[in-house]
């Protein structure tokens, strides 16, 4: 399952990165808002679900390779956090959906997949 | 593969690179481990490898820009391992043990409310490190070793 099967099923907004970044392999899902948890337990192609929009969540999905950072609940993302995702190349997609529901429909597709 | 096993670099071969931390710029927060990460990759240093340091490194330089008026990393590759040092000159550690304990931190709100502050950072580094040394004194700084080997 590519991230693009992910962002037509769910609806997902692009707010950084490129097109190409979409057909990237997902390996998993993981939802948490402590940076230090996220860092430990994001694996290389996982899709990581959070609230935060500060920079440091692009230099923590950019160290742990996530393939991308979905923001929950729209919440609007700082325009220097955009800059940096588009530099450092990481993906960064928004849903109007919580976190709960984002991490629900993501393993039920990882799991049919 | 250029090198068998663990190794990445020749015999007596040593990569040495030096990297300043600005104090509370998370702008450059985990630029050092970024470059240190992207070091490892091109040496073709195994990815379970890579992510532990980079978790270890990542953790050491964060907790330098917000506890230690930020400071330096000093990374040296070796054959089969790297060492990281990261020292600041900022207040200390004023009870290590306390410290180490997963859940216990000292960071303020506004540091909270970035996504830190979860009492997480040394024991991530102590779980990710194969060695860790922490020197700290009280009013003069904090010194954390690193060391990770490519087994």
């Amino acid at each position: 399952m590519t991230i693009r099967d992910l962002t037509d099923k769910l609806g997902c907004r692009m707010a950084a990165g490129t097109e190409k970044m979409l057909d990237r392999e997902i390996t998993g899902v993981y939802c948490c808002d402590l940076l230090s948890h996220a860092m430990a337990k994001l694996d290389p192609g996982n899709v990581w679900i959070t609230i935060h929009t500060n920079l440091n969540v692009v230099a923590v999905a950019s160290l742990a390779d996530a393939a991308c950072v979905v923001v929950a609940e729209s919440i609007e993302i700082e325009e220097q956090s955009l800059a940096r995702a588009n530099e450092k190349q990481v993906l960064m997609l928004s849903s109007a959906k919580t976190a709960a529901e984002l991490s629900f429909e993501i393993i039920s597709m990882l799991r049919k997949a | 593969m250029r090198y068998p096993g663990a190794w990445v670099l020749d015999m007596g071969q040593v990569i040495i690179r030096d990297y300043d931390i600005p104090a509370d710029d998370f702008l450059a927060a985990g630029e050092a481990s970024s470059a240190v990460r992207k070091l490892l990759s091109q040496l073709g240093v195994a990815p379970d490898r890579i992510k532990r340091t980079a978790i270890a490194m990542y953790e050491a330089e964060i907790n330098a820009v917000i506890h230690g008026h930020g400071g330096k990393a000093h990374v040296e590759i070796s054959g089969d391992r790297i060492t990281i040092v990261i020292s600041d000159e900022g207040p200390g550690i004023e009870d290590l043990e306390l410290a180490m304990q997963e859940g216990y931190s000292t960071a303020p709100d506004s540091i909270r409310e970035m996504g830190f502050g979860a009492g997480m950072g040394l024991p991530n580094m102590k779980k990710h490190a194969d060695e860790l040394v922490i020197n700290t004194e009280k009013g003069k700084g904090t010194v954390v070793t690193i060391t990770v080997y490519f087994k």
